[in-house]
Formats: structure tokens, C-alpha cells, sequence
């Protein structure tokens, strides 16, 4: 069966970076904008998908880069998330093209709780269709764990104050300081529809011996809230010796904070070794190089006071197993002491969802006590009502919390419409022709050697001195017109028109990465182990054409490592390989109004 | 042309041959033909043909004359070394490189312009000599360099792209290669790497003069409805006379297999093992009278006759004949080599 590339999702696919992404950002052709210095264009082309480039090119879990093929050519992915934040920091004024107020109500009001990027990604998609959206936010400011948890060294609240505004400013009213204690009455005061965005509010606990002991209360604290106390700026100073326990994102930010209002020895102990660790490599290394210690393989037992101060904490030294079906276990070694005078535990957030009465029809699971959300819908068991980000299955990150609100956004409009909502708008596409000449493509097809470019950072001396500086400077314009080269273009795709071809073999001759043969048919398992080399990574697809008009044999194509030099189209004499630019067109609830108006 | 060169980057599985290269390695400079000319498919069949038999580049010498199959030495195993001469002229070039260095490996690569019509009488007498050598002549039917005339392999009836006939009586170069005595003769197809390559490895392994005529089409000039030479009527036409597989001798020792019935099997110089599988007619490929029978009835048919047509391993090669030295003349110290006007003197009086 011949492959059919006419289904978005074949060469979407393709896109490794834009299948990774949750919210599908075209990233080729942003790097591509960059590359020609339109910045704004750039950073539009962001925001429709991921709505806060700004912040996201400063803080994105950024699974496209570990998905990114360069990182299969050079092993090192392009640095698709900091290009983001060029295009975002060159946009100059773009005031003209961000989304206005829409001047006229479609009559329909809805109510969303919490004012994190989920809750303000609805409101992004639903306001330009005149819905009447009201934020209710438990705190007196908008952006959620962006604001008081992500610290500002790491992301500038100015940043995060534009691309928030941007969305409020089209006539967003939030009732701020407004926690939401009723979700009974909320839904008798007519709203069309809710969305609950309220996040995971809660830091876990760790009930341990002396928990509660001796000066516990003013030097043991939980992650989440302690950063948040230095963000309204209850929290000024620390005490020398910290131990941040658990080794997610927040005690990444928690031990980098810390290292700034006052410690000097700062340890983040984690129970496993770094294969485990939840925090990415360059939350680490960013830790190590601000001289914060990374202690493995020690599991907290108690905490440890003299004369009612605390003094340090004793931990088990573990030795892990790995056992043939992937679980570990672990033996203890012994047990030691590390002194300190202050802990902050970062272990992990909650969610909190008393003010959620459990008679009025949304369904809690027995086991985790967490409501029952469709996965594609993100509709509750109560129809109208509609979860999204950490507040539907757990803590996440921002880029989910926006691919969520858009989720929801087309739900809540179909629902609002009086539509199903399990029926889905569909994905679309463009393949247009990148030839503009013989031997000419609209795109730079040159395979680029350049190393990826490492990020600069402030001097530790200038770091310390405020939680405000911000760490990362930004690409240099040289480091841009570099990184922007590396990117292989992999919405340009290969496509093949088997009834021109002759089978002269040039195509497969010329690819410098092997990825084309042409042989017998056969399925796909079959196929893989005759190829001109080796295609062993299956995550990959394999295209696979018509049966050819000369020898009845197929041409396959394994897409693992094209390089989208488009060679393979330049030696073929009859064109049957040609260079199209691929556009995905990812349904957003805006864009379904367009259609159907 | 193409717009840019071929990226460095290569398939990070890509297998690395006895001496640590990979294919890639094997790559010369980018090619300058046409889009889809069969000779950039013969030069990648080589390339892999070169790296299967771990041959080091710098041992190797690439030979050719002039046309754009000449052109050809340029695009592979660019650390060897290699002499682009005139207009057919490439075999005395080559039968003068191997005089003095006959511990090269010498691939000539020349076409149907450069081997049957300026160079006729040159590869005629290369073959006469026996020079150690693989010569390859790409085979499209035209001068494809001067822009399509009708060469001297252009069957008669064959169309020109305007739609012209051939009218005169082509030249076989196997069966003239058969006829003058030449001990390695095929006829394989660029469109078909899984047929040229083993041809590919048996020619350089053979002991003596081996000659491969490819059928390579020209897609500017001789690739259209009427040609002869073309992708689709050389697969329409085709008759495998005797296909072959090259068992290299280090493969042959660990995997010894059983003499099965219908297949000749042939022993190389060095221990290589031609298997040669059963076709449906009758067909000695050690025969060399019943080959060229075979070959000119199929030509008569209309058919393009391929396959190891005719291989005889027991004969003497140049160096041989002439009884020279084993080492190469260009390592013999000057004085060996020209010793002086009293040896010569010596010498003359032995005849008087
Ligand atoms: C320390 C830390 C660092 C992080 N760093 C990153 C990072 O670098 N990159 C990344 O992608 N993600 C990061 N995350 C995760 C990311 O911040 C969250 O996944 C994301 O903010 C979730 O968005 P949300 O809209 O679902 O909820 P939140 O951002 O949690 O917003 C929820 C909002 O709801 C409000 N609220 C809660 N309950 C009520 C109620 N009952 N009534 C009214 N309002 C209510 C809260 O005050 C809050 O404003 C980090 C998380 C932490 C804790
Ligand atoms: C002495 C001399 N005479 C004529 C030419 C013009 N000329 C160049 S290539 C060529 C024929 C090439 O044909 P062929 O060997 O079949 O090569 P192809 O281009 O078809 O591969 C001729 C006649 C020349 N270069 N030198
Ligand atoms: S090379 Fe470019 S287009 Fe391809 S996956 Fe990486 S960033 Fe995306
Ligand atoms: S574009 Fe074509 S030639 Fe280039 S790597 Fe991909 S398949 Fe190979
Ligand atoms: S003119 Fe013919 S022989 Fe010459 S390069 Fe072009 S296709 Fe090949
Ligand atoms: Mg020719």
C-alpha cells in the first residue's frame, strides 16, 4: 500500500520539532523569518499557536528540541526555543497586529477560574468571537505560577506583562483577589460555560520526623510558596546552609533563588541518580555553574535540631538496581547526616479542588480524587464545564497549559453553539512548490556545519546581587545568523510523483544520508531490511510509492535523516522529486469561526 | 549541476569497509552531468564495488579520454590517482601507466564515441596486449558531450530525438572484445546496480584485461520513444545470459557451500568464486565461440544480451607475456633500469 501523503498528519510528522510541540508552532518557518529579519512576522507566527513566545522562549520545557532531527545529524538539536525569544526581543511594535477588543458581544458569557496561560489562552481564542469572558483569580495578579513561581531571573515580569496584557486588553474582565470557594454558585450565576484553569496550587508535604519541631515553622519550607513569598516580597533573606529536597523544576529554581537572597552553600539532594532527575539537563547545569552541589541517591529520614534550631537532616544512602523489566530497587547503605539551617522541599505540587461541591454532577476518581476529563474535549462529566493545564491531570507546564486552553476553547464554542463537542474540527494543509528556478528553492537548502550556539549568561558576581537580573542575554546577532542556518528545513518536503520516474537511480545515488532506495514491494518490516542503509529508528516513518511504471519495483524513502537538501529533486531529470513547502493549518476555535462565517 | 555540493554529513549506520571507510568515502567531486545520467549511476555502482572489495584509493589509478562518460573519473575516489588524456587515447595511456607501474589497480572509463569510433583501433589493441585493466565503456548510443550525434554502437532503425532512423550497422563492442580474444567480457546495465555491481568486483579482480559494456542512456539525447539505448527499452529487452554473483575468497572460506546442480562456478586468480546461476537457455560462459553465437543471435532478436558473457582465467597479461620483472619499473633504481651505454653495448654485440 502505497503511503498517503495527502492525510496532514504524514508530513506533520515529518516536522519533528511541530509534532513534538503541543501546540503545533511552525517552527521551520519561524526559524526561516528570523533568518530574514522579520522579527514581528516571526513572532506573530508564534503567538497563533503558543501565545506567549516571549515567555516561552525563556522558560519551554521545549520537547520539539529533544525531537528535532538535527540533534540525529550533529547530536545537538537547534536551539528552536532561545530563536523563539530573538524573534520576540527584535519584534519592535506590533501593536497593530495583536488582537483587539472585538466591539460586539455574540451574547454568550463564560466564566473561566484561575488567570495562569491555560485560563488566559481561552479567553486569547474566545474574546475576537465576541464571547464575554470574566477571570476569577484567587491572587491580586494575573499570569499564575508564571508570575510568582517561575523567578524573574529567569523571566522578566515586563515580558510577561506584555503577552498577558495583550490578551486582557482585548476586554478581559478579571476579578482579581476573587477565589473562586463555590463551584455551585459560580454555576448558577448563568454563565454559558466554565473552564476551571486553577493549576495545581498545592506543594506536597514531607511528614517526617521533626517535621514540626524547634524553629521548623520560620526555616522548613514548601517550594512553590517560598518562591512566591520572594516574589510578593514576604521573603527577603535565607539562612547560609539550604537544603533543597527533590530535583524537579522547582527545586531547580528554588536552590538558584536561594543561592540569591543569601546562601552559600546550597545542596539539592534527590533520592535517585541523574537518569531519574525531573528537572532537564540545562536546569542542572544552569544550577551547577551558580556552584549549587547535586547530592544522589540519599533519601530524607528526619530532621535534626539542637536546642530547638534546626542543624541539618539525616538521609539514607541508597544503592539503586535496575531489574530486567525497567523497575529499580534500592538497598541502603547507611546513613548520614548533611548540616544545614534551612530546608525548602520541592517535591511535587497538588491540586485543590474542595471549592468543587461533589454532588453537582462532575465525577471525581475514586483513586486520586481528581475529576474525570475527556482527553480530547476536556469536558467534565458535567456538560458546559471544562478543565485545562495543571488543573486537569496534574502538573505540567506551560506549553500543554496553552495547547489545553485551545482544546478547550473549540469545545466551549461548540458548545456554546449547541454543537457536539467530540466532533473535531480537522487538520489541514498546503504543498506549494519550493522550486522558484532551475536549481533554485525557496529556501537555503545548504547543509550547514555550524556547532549549535551556546546561550551566554551574566556573571555570577552581577547575578547575585537581585533576583531581578536576568541570567540569560540572548543570542548575538552572529550566534542567530548561525543557529538560524542550522535548521534543516523539514517542512520542505520530499514528494514524489512515481509515474514520471525512470528509475535511473539518480535520486538514490545522490542522497547524502542514504535515505532513498528503490526495491521490491514489500510491508513495512519487510522493506526495513533492505534499504540502502540501515532504518532502525521506527519512530520514523518510512514513505513507500506506487508501484513504478518500468519495473513494477517502489521507491522508499526513510525519513529518519533526510537532510531536505533537496538533491534528490535537483538530479531527478523528470521531476518526479520535487521540494514542496508544507503548512500545517491547526483548527483553533478563531479559525473555525472563519470558516463557517 | 547541482546547487550545492553534496553535504558531509553522512548515515551515522553506515558500515565501514576492512580499511575503516564508508561508502562515502569512496565519493569524488560533484558530478556535472545531466539530472539522471546513467554514468553517475555506474560511477556510484563503482563506488560501491570499490568499497566492498576494500580497495585502497590510493592504490588505484582512474583513466579516460574524452565525453561525459570520460568526465566520470572526477566523481569518485578522489585520492587516487588518474590521467584525463585526449579523444580516445585513454587505453595507450593506460597500457603506458601499467607498463611502469603495474602494482596500480587501472579502471578506464571511456564511452561508445571515445571506444568505437576515434578510439577503435587503441581499445582493440589494449585488448590485443592484455593490459591489466577494468575498462568500462558507457554505453548511450550517441557522442552525448557533443550534444547527441548517433555514435558507432547506434542500432540501426535507433531515432535521433528529432525522430531521425539510424541507418548504419552498429558496432558490438562485446562481440568485438569476444572476437579479438579479450578473456573478461559483460555487458551490464546502469539502470541495475544489483547486476553491475558483482560485474563490477569480478572485473577487478580478473586476471588480464576485463571489459564491461553499459548499457548507461543518455536522458538529454537518447532517452525518448524510438531510441534503443534508452531506461525502458533496455528493460524491455533485456535477456540475462548469465548472471553471476562474486564470492570474494575471504567470504568463500567461511561460508563454503556445495556445488549445486546447474551452476558453473568459476575460480578466480586470487581465489574469488564466480557462481554463475542456471538460465533458461543454454549457456557455457566458458565457451568462448558458443558466447559469441549466443550474444549475436540475441542482437539478431533484437535482445540486449547482459550478464559475464565470456571469462577465461588462465590467461597471461601483459607483464606477463613480455616476461618484465615482478616489481614495478618506476621502483626499479635508475641504473637497473637504463644501464648505461657499455651494458648496451654488451647487448649489441651479443646479436652481432
Ligand atoms: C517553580 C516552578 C517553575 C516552573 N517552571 C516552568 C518552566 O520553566 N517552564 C514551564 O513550561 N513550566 C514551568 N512550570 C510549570 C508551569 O508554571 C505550570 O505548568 C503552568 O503555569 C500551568 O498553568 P495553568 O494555567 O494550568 O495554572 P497556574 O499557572 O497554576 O495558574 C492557576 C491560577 O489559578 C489561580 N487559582 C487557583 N485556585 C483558584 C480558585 N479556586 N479560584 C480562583 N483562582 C484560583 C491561581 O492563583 C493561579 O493564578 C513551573 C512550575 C513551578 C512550580
Ligand atoms: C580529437 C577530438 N575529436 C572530437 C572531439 C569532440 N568530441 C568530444 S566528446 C565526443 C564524443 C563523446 O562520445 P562518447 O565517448 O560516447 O561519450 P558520451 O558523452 O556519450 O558519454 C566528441 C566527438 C574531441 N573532443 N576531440
Ligand atoms: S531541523 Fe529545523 S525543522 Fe527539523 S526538526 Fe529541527 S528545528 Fe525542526
Ligand atoms: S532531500 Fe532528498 S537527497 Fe536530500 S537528504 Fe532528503 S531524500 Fe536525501
Ligand atoms: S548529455 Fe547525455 S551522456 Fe552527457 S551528461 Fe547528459 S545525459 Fe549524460
Ligand atoms: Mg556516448
Amino acid at each position: 500500500m502505497a503511503t498517503n501523503v495527502s492525510d496532514p498528519q504524514y508530513y506533520h510528522k515529518v516536522v519533528d520539532c511541530q509534532w513534538g510541540c503541543p501546540a503545533h508552532t511552525n517552527v521551520p518557518e519561524y526559524i526561516r523569518l528570523i533568518a530574514q529579519g522579520k522579527y514581528a512576522e516571526s513572532y506573530l507566527l508564534n503567538r497563533q499557536a503558543n501565545v506567549f513566545p516571549g515567555v516561552l522562549g525563556r522558560t519551554c520545557d521545549r520537547p520539539c528540541e529533544p525531537a528535532c532531527r538535527r540533534s540525529r545529524i550533529d547530536g545537538k538539536p537547534v536551539a528552536i526555543c532561545r530563536l523563539k525569544r530573538v524573534a520576540s526581543d527584535l519584534k519592535g511594535d506590533i501593536e497593530e497586529f495583536l488582537p483587539k477588543d472585538p466591539g460586539f458581544s455574540n451574547g454568550k458569557r463564560i466564566a473561566l477560574v484561575g488567570c495562569g496561560p491555560s485560563s488566559l489562552t481561552v479567553a486569547n481564542d474566545l474574546r475576537p468571537l465576541g464571547y464575554e469572558v470574566t477571570i476569577y483569580e484567587k491572587r491580586d495578579q494575573s499570569g499564575g505560577l508564571m508570575r510568582w513561581n517561575i523567578p524573574a531571573f529567569r523571566l522578566p515580569p515586563d515580558v510577561l506583562d506584555y503577552e498577558v496584557n495583550a490578551i486582557l486588553d482585548t476586554g478581559v474582565e478579571v476579578k482579581y483577589n476573587s477565589p473562586v470557594t463555590s463551584m455551585k454558585e459560580l454555576l448558577a450565576s448563568g454563565f454559558d460555560a466554565v473552564y476551571v484553569g486553577s493549576g495545581a496550587p498545592k506543594g506536597k508535604e514531607l511528614e517526617l520526623p521533626g517535621r514540626h519541631d524547634g524553629n521548623a515553622k520560620s526555616v522548613i519550607h514548601i517550594g512553590i510558596e517560598w518562591l512566591a513569598g520572594v516574589h510578593f516580597g514576604h521573603i527577603e533573606k535565607i539562612e547560609p546552609r539550604v537544603l533543597i529536597i527533590g530535583v524537579g523544576n522547582t527545586a531547580m529554581d528554588c536552590c538558584r533563588t536561594a543561592r540569591r537572597v543569601g546562601a552559600s552553600s546550597v545542596k539539592v539532594v534527590a533520592r535517585r541518580n541523574r537518569k531519574y532527575f525531573k528537572a532537564s539537563p540545562w536546569e542542572l547545569e544552569d544550577a551547577e555553574e551558580e556552584q549549587v552541589e547535586i547530592v544522589e541517591n540519599h533519601a530524607p529520614k528526619r530532621f535534626v535540631y539542637d536546642q530547638g534550631m534546626l542543624v541539618g537532616m539525616e538521609f539514607e544512602q541508597l544503592a539503586w538496581t535496575d531489574a530486567p523489566d525497567g523497575t529499580q530497587s534500592s538497598k541502603v547503605l547507611g546513613t548520614t547526616m548533611i548540616p544545614c539551617d534551612a530546608v525548602i522541599l520541592a517535591i511535587g505540587q497538588d491540586n485543590s479542588f474542595q471549592w468543587i461541591e461533589r454532588d453537582i454532577g462532575i465525577q471525581f476518581d475514586g483513586k486520586w480524587d481528581m475529576p474525570v476529563v475527556d482527553k480530547t474535549t476536556h469536558q467534565s462529566t458535567l456538560p458546559g464545564v471544562f478543565f485545562g493545564g495543571d488543573a486537569a491531570w496534574g502538573p505540567r507546564n506551560i506549553i500543554w497549559a496553552v495547547e489545553h486552553g485551545h482544546q478547550a476553547a473549540i469545545s466551549i464554542h461548540q458548545y456554546c453553539e449547541g454543537e457536539s463537542v467530540k466532533e473535531r474540527p480537522a487538520y489541514g494543509m498546503n504543498l506549494v512548490s519550493a522550486k522558484v528556478g532551475m536549481h533554485a528553492w525557496s529556501y537555503s537548502n545548504d547543509y550547514n556545519p555550524s556547532p549549535r550556539q551556546k546561550m551566554q549568561h551574566e556573571e555570577l558576581v552581577k547575578r547575585f546581587e537581585s533576583v531581578h537580573t536576568e541570567v540569560e542575554l540572548g543570542f548575538t546577532p552572529e550566534q542567530t545568523a548561525r543557529e538560524v542556518e542550522r535548521c534543516l528545513n523539514c517542512d520542505i518536503e520530499t514528494y514524489f510523483t512515481g509515474p514520471l520516474c525512470i528509475e535511473c537511480d539518480a535520486c538514490v545515488d545522490i542522497c547524502p544520508t542514504n535515505c532513498l532506495t528503490i526495491t521490491g514491494a514489500g510491508d513495512e518490516a519487510d522493506l526495513r531490511t533492505r534499504l540502502s542503509a540501515p532504518a532502525r529508528n521506527l519512530d520514523q516513518a518510512l514513505y513507500v510509492s506506487d508501484a513504478l511504471p518500468q519495473t513494477r519495483r517502489v521507491m522508499v524513502k526513510d525519513e529518519d535523516l533526510c537532510l531536505h537538501c533537496g538533491l534528490c529533486a535537483e538530479r531527478c531529470p523528470t521531476a518526479a522529486w520535487d521540494m514542496r513547502k508544507f503548512e500545517l493549518i491547526v483548527p483553533l476555535a478563531s479559525s473555525r469561526a472563519h470558516a463557517t462565517a | 549541476m547541482t546547487s550545492i555540493a553534496k553535504p558531509p554529513v553522512r548515515h551515522p549506520s553506515l558500515g565501514k569497509n576492512a580499511l575503516g571507510f564508508t561508502r562515502r568515502d569512496y565519493e569524488g567531486a560533484m558530478s556535472t552531468l545531466c539530472a539522471g545520467c546513467g554514468h553517475d549511476s555506474v560511477t556510484a555502482a563503482l563506488i560501491q564495488a570499490f568499497w566492498e572489495l576494500d580497495v585502497p584509493p590510493h592504490r588505484a589509478a582512474k583513466m579516460s579520454g574524452i565525453g561525459c562518460s570520460s568526465k566520470t573519473t572526477a566523481y569518485f575516489m578522489k585520492q587516487s590517482h588518474g590521467f584525463n588524456s585526449v579523444h580516445g587515447r585513454m587505453p595507450s595511456l593506460t597500457t603506458g601507466a601499467n607498463a611502469a607501474n603495474r602494482d596500480l589497480m587501472y579502471i578506464g572509463i571511456s564511452g561508445d564515441g571515445d571506444s568505437l569510433s576515434i578510439g577503435l583501433g587503441q581499445f582493440c589493441h589494449a585488448i590485443r596486449r592484455n593490459v591489466q585493466m577494468l575498462y568500462l565503456l558507457e554505453n548511450n548510443g550517441v557522442y552525448g558531450l557533443t550534444k547527441g550525434q548517433f555514435s558507432a554502437s547506434a542500432d540501426v532503425g535507433s531515432t535521433s530525438k528529432k525522430g531521425e532512423p539510424n541507418i548504419q550497422k552498429p558496432i558490438d563492442p562485446a562481440l568485438l572484445a569476444l572476437s579479438l580474444g579479450a578473456t573478461f567480457v559483460a555487458r551490464s546495465f546502469s539502470g541495475d546496480k544489483a547486476h553491475l555491481v558483482p560485474i563490477l568486483k569480478a572485473g577487478l579482480k580478473h586476471n588480464g584485461f576485463a571489459f564491461i559494456d553499459i548499457i548507461s542512456p543518455c536522458v538529454s539525447f537518447n532517452d525518448h520513444e524510438g531510441s534503443t539505448k534508452s531506461y525502458k527499452h533496455t528493460r524491455e529487452h533485456e535477456v540475462d545470459l548469465a548472471p553471476v554473483d562474486f564470492v570474494p575468497l575471504r567470504r568463500e572460506i567461511t561460508a563454503k557451500q556445495g556445488p549445486d546442480a546447474g551452476v558453473t562456478s568459476v575460480t578466480m586468480h586470487d581465489g574469488s568464486i564466480l557462481r554463475f546461476r542456471k538460465t533458461a537457455r543454454e549457456y557455457d560462459p566458458t565457451d568462448r565461440g558458443a558466447a559469441a553465437s549466443h550474444v549475436r543471435a540475441c542482437s539478431e532478436r533484437g535482445e540486449v544480451a547482459t550478464g559475464l558473457l565470456y571469462v577465461e582465467e588462465g590467461g597471461e597479461e601483459m607483464h606477463a607475456l613480455n616476461r618484465t620483472v615482478a616489481k614495478p619499473l618506476v621502483e626499479l633504481p635508475f641504473e637497473e633500469l637504463c644501464p648505461g651505454n657499455a651494458r648496451l653495448q654488451e647487448l649489441m654485440a651479443e646479436y652481432r
